[in-house]
């Protein structure tokens, strides 16, 4: 009976203490706070400097529901669903184009983000929101080949090394359908955002040809295996090679000649959502020069917003602001994933899982 | 022979011990680190510790995930003790097939369950206007919990003395008394059990998270998945360096207390004799 009163005791205790942890942290324990204006946010894990978030709550008195999701897929599912009341979210340029193809984005109010100002006309007037009505890109950046300089000799610039014999068991191919699609459909020339059958046939065929090679299809263990050269390639975004860099000096990166993809995440309003001026307070201080600076040195992945952006890459050696900021000329090759029409989704899913399975 | 034998039986036995503890023995390894690599040991520093003090959005994870979790269990425990005192009473034409369908939710695949609870918040917002988020989330896990409980409590039911309950109401007892002192202290053990499988049930669960708590709240191990994507920070090892070594000190505790009791008892024992 008395170990009994102590095990209560204890998760008492514990309880008391997680309760209280709750309310240094604004009460994240209450749903609906009582009166106080709120936004919920949904971004990516990992995507912002934390700090940032204090910092929004304490000079606007808004708190911030900030809750994180791993893909672009997911994000729509959970909008689908209906359970979801975001107010600000960060799909990537295809799925923003899709959403708005399907009516689930609000026009955003641009006087109520005066720095949007901010943002340079390149990240302006995208393909994906041409009229720019419901968007503010967050981060942009492009897709490439990371590679272990001691152990591929020859010069790297082409796609087609992934698809060389000589390295199998080697290569680590990207985990997600449009981007290891796109890998194949960039080499073989053809758009990424292709509707034709035919070109997606030969991109899978390509594929699937090249799957003995592979040592594995990765997301984030990408990280561990090229640190600690486990694989001598491998497909993966810019900004997280520099991360990779600092614990294997020997990476290298490398924009194909065929060229690659070029993405912009960017923050949106959904429809229904419930506190659409405090998501326009948040979006506009998240294109501010402070919290683009300040998620620069976080996140390392390109900002829209130009003086920020000139400044981080002036702390930076050359070859790593050459991986952030590419030439002119190796964006004006990239390319964006646009939307793509129903029946080509189902069929990228269909080839996705005959290619996994 | 016997000697190579016990050998034999050390090596073993250190060898389970290996695999059940070096993952952890890694994870903790790398919370050290003093780079965000997974792989790489560059030095030792106590970073992730301090940034996971001033992050955010895992510590509001971590809070979430602690207080779901002993609500969820200590209302679960309440709920799941009255059901089984309630089924134990019942004649056994109507309690068999109670508690198979008790069982379900057990067997069933956690994603049945996410999706079908989540089917029935989204219907219930609807009409009620409430949004997902902390409170369906709490309703969730005590959901999934209760089934535990009764599943632990009900075996300590049957193995106890049925005529104590009118023993205690002969010798004066309400049936109320009856219930505090006779019938909880019998199937405290079995509370307990089900109390502790109930929290780290509800510690462990994504699945049926992922799908109930809504656009606001957000547990730790959905924070974890959702760095799939970039990363997973360091500050993971840290937290759970932090909870595993909680866990233990607590169970040390615990065992500890047990054994000081149980050597008073003894001796206790013994001076009675003498």
């Amino acid at each position: 009976m008395k170990r009994v009163r102590f095990l209560m005791l204890l998760l008492t205790a514990a309880f008391a203490l997680s309760l209280a942890g709750c309310g240094s942290q604004d009460g994240s324990m209450s749903s609906a706070p009582a009166g106080g204006r709120e936004v919920n946010v949904c971004s990516w894990g990992e995507y912002i400097d934390t700090d940032l978030i204090d910092q929004f709550e304490e000079e606007t008195g808004i708190r911030v529901n900030y809750t994180t999701t791993e893909s672009n897929e997911t994000l729509y599912s959970l909008l689908k669903t209906g359970g979801s009341s975001y107010d600000v979210i960060v799909p990537s340029d295809y799925m923003v184009s899709r959403l708005i193809a399907e009516g689930m984005l609000e026009k955003l109010d641009y006087s109520n983000i005066p720095d949007f100002d901010q943002i340079g006309d390149d990240y302006k007037h995208m393909d994906y929101d041409p009229e720019n009505l419901y968007s503010v890109p967050y981060t942009w950046g492009t897709t490439g080949i990371i590679y272990n300089t001691k152990m591929v000799k020859e010069k790297v610039d082409s796609w087609s090394i992934l698809f060389d014999k000589k390295y199998k068991g080697e290569i680590l191919m990207i985990d997600n359908p449009r981007d290891a699609m796109g890998v194949a459909l960039m080499y073989l020339g053809y758009s990424i955002n292709t509707t034709d059958r035919g070109e997606l046939q030969k991109a899978y065929d390509l594929l699937r040809a090249q799957k003995p090679i592979l040592q594995a299809y990765v997301m984030d263990q990408i990280f561990d295996k090229l640190e600690v050269g486990e694989a001598a390639m491998g497909v993966y975004y810019a900004g997280d090679f520099l991360s990779m860099k600092e614990n294997n000096p020997d990476l290298a990166f490398v924009i194909p000649k065929e060229g690659a993809n070029l993405f912009v995440d960017a923050m949106c309003v959904p429809k229904g959502s419930k506190n659409k001026t405090e998501g326009e307070a948040w979006i506009n201080f998240m294109c501010s020069y402070e919290a683009s600076l300040a998620n620069l040195e976080y996140i390392w992945y390109g900002s829209p917003n130009t003086k920020a952006m000139n400044d981080f890459l002036a702390e930076l050696d050359t070859e790593d602001a050459a991986v952030l900021n590419p030439s002119k000329e190796a964006l004006a090759q990239g390319e964006m994933f646009l939307n793509l029409p129903q029946d080509i989704l189902n069929l990228y899913d269909e080839l996705w899982v005959r290619l996994k399975s | 022979m016997k000697r190579e034998r016990r050998a034999g039986n050390r090596l073993f036995m250190a060898l389970i011990f290996l695999f059940l503890y070096a993952p952890i023995f890694v994870l903790i390894v790398f919370s050290f680190n003093s780079t965000k690599s997974r792989a790489v040991w560059s030095g030792f520093s106590l970073d992730w510790y301090r940034e996971l003090m001033q992050d955010s959005e895992i510590l509001s994870a971590l809070s979430t995930t602690l207080s779901v979790s002993i609500l969820a269990a200590l209302i679960a425990t309440v709920a799941g003790t009255f059901a089984a005192i309630g089924f134990y009473n019942m004649r056994k034409k109507w309690s068999r097939p109670l508690i198979t369908i008790n069982n379900i939710p057990v067997i069933n695949a956690d994603i049945a369950t996410g999706v079908s609870l989540c089917l029935l918040f989204v219907a219930a917002c609807g009409i009620l206007h409430f949004d997902l988020g902390y409170g369906t989330l709490l309703v969730a896990h005590i959901t999934f919990n209760i089934p535990y409980v009764i599943m632990s409590i009900m075996p300590k039911l049957y193995q106890m003395d049925k005529h104590l309950i009118d023993a205690a109401q002969d010798l004066g007892c309400t049936w109320m008394q009856a219930f505090y002192k006779v019938v909880v202290p019998e199937i405290m053990p079995g509370i307990i059990n089900g109390m502790l499988i109930a929290f780290t049930m509800s510690i462990d669960d994504f699945v049926i998270s992922y799908f109930t708590a809504g656009s606001k709240v957000q547990t730790l191990s959905m924070t974890i998945y959702s760095m799939t994507r970039k990363r997973i920070s360091p500050e993971i090892n840290a937290v759970s360096t932090l909870l595993f070594v909680t866990v233990l000190v607590l169970l040390a505790i615990v065992n500890m207390r047990e054994m000081q009791q149980e050597k008073a008892h003894k001796k206790a024992l013994v001076r009675a004799r003498q």
